[in-house]
């Protein structure tokens, strides 16, 4: 029996849209929030690992400006980061996220979302 | 390869050394892919007397940036081009080799657009730098400043005997990777050299250096080698480039590359610190002495392109 309703509650979920999904799990624990620094041409962490629904926060430390790019367009990019600016995007999805800075391509980073 | 600078004496051997910022101008002059440097007075006067006709390279010019070292790139903007208006050969055109502005903005481009209005030359060539494709890949810019001859933003034009060649080396970007020119640019190029003869001097521009300057900043174009493969047949190639904002060459063949100065603010030499970016450090007093114009005189019938440097202190 509770078996069953385990089920029932399982593919209730699954017809429900990833939003939906993500509002559900984020309701009860607050949504976890993780940063990036933007320093020397650098992402660090360089690669970081995350539960399904962290917001990432990259803010840009140094004086050139950085745009933070999906590589797999899986992602919208970020408008141009100048120093201090901030970017967020909150990956409800687990997978690994490569990214990169679409001006400086050799700034390479990757979220992996579990 | 042979690599030198704007402060080293003729012939000096140096690998991607760094270099002193400040001194007097240097004239140079390429011949046979061999550089001669000579100091901006005697000979080098002569040799402007020479001269069939001259432009002016500028570069870097961050129209938007407003920290340390720089508070004011207008003004050394303005500061560049009266020294171009000061020449006492008349430039027959200015070269813009990108990074008009620092964030592709469009009040950023009105006020470069309205600055280059005070320099004294029938025309400008533009290529982007890219701080000027944010955004849009450069739709604003393109808009704006290209010259509007091929889809892509390339182009070329002929001027005197020489030939001219202004590359896209900052759109299409890949991860990991550094400037770019793309298979299309590099189909168009070859066509666009197909038809010249071996003696017909090459001037090839474009924002990132065209050849592994410093990889390890960005400092390259991936694809470079295959435009210099292309280009390897003339007896006269220069390649100007910015980006770096500062004075860097290497000779390979026949080809010479060079970097010029930025208008705005100065960068670390290759591999000096931790990362490129604005030498935050260069006291107001001593900021002139980082910035500055390019002067190139072609001497018609000759392979020679003479180039000078000029410092805006």
């Amino acid at each position: 029996m509770k078996a069953l309703r385990h089920a029932a509650v399982l593919s209730m979920l699954c017809l429900c849209c990833g939003v939906a999904m993500a509002a559900k799990t984020t309701a009860t624990p607050k949504a976890a929030v993780t940063q990036v620094e933007i320093r020397n041409f650098a992402f660090a962490p360089n690669t970081m690992t995350v539960a399904a629904g962290t917001r990432v926060i990259w803010t840009n430390r140094d004086e050139e400006p950085h745009v933070i790019t999906s590589a797999g367009k899986q992602f919208t990019s970020s408008p141009a980061l100048d120093t201090s600016d901030t970017y967020a995007v909150t990956f409800s999805k687990p997978g690994t996220y490569a990214y990169y800075c679409s001006i400086h391509p050799m700034m390479v980073g990757t979220i992996i979302v579990k | 390869m042979r690599d030198s600078d704007d402060n080293t004496s003729p012939g000096r051997r140096q690998f991607l050394q760094c270099m002193a910022w400040a001194g007097a101008g240097t004239l140079w002059l390429m011949q046979g892919g061999v550089l001669r440097a000579q100091a901006l007075t005697g000979q080098g006067a002569k040799e402007a007397a020479d001269a069939s006709f001259a432009f002016v390279q500028i570069s870097d010019s961050h129209i938007g940036f407003h920290k340390a070292p720089n508070m004011d790139v207008a003004s050394t903007l303005r500061a560049s081009l009266a020294m171009v208006n000061a020449q006492k050969v008349r430039p027959d055109f200015l070269l813009h080799t990108g990074d008009l502005t620092h964030l592709s903005r469009p009040d950023e481009f009105d006020t470069l657009a309205g600055i280059m209005q005070e320099a004294r030359v029938d025309k400008t060539f533009y290529v982007p730098g890219e701080h000027d494709v944010i955004g849009d890949n450069g739709a604003e810019f393109f808009r704006r400043f290209g010259e509007k001859q091929q889809a892509g933003g390339w182009y070329s034009f002929d001027h005197r005997g020489v030939h001219f060649v202004g590359l896209i080396n900052v759109l299409n970007l890949k991860a990991g990777g550094l400037g770019s020119l793309g298979a299309d640019q590099l189909a168009w190029l070859k066509k666009d050299l197909a038809p010249l003869s071996a003696s017909t001097p090459v001037v090839v521009f474009a924002h990132m250096p065209l050849w592994s300057l410093y990889p390890e900043w960005g400092w390259g174009t991936d694809d470079s080698a295959e435009a210099m493969s292309l280009l390897k047949r003339f007896g006269s190639v220069s390649v100007l480039n910015g980006h770096i904002h500062q004075i860097q060459q290497t000779v390979e063949g026949n080809i010479t590359f060079y970097t010029a100065r930025s208008t705005a603010y100065p960068q670390p030499a290759p591999g000096v610190g931790p990362a490129p970016g604005p030498m935050k450090d260069v006291p107001p007093e001593a900021l002139h002495s980082y910035l500055g114009i390019r002067e190139v005189r072609h001497v018609r019938g000759s392979q020679a392109l003479a180039l000078t440097d000029e410092v805006m202190s």
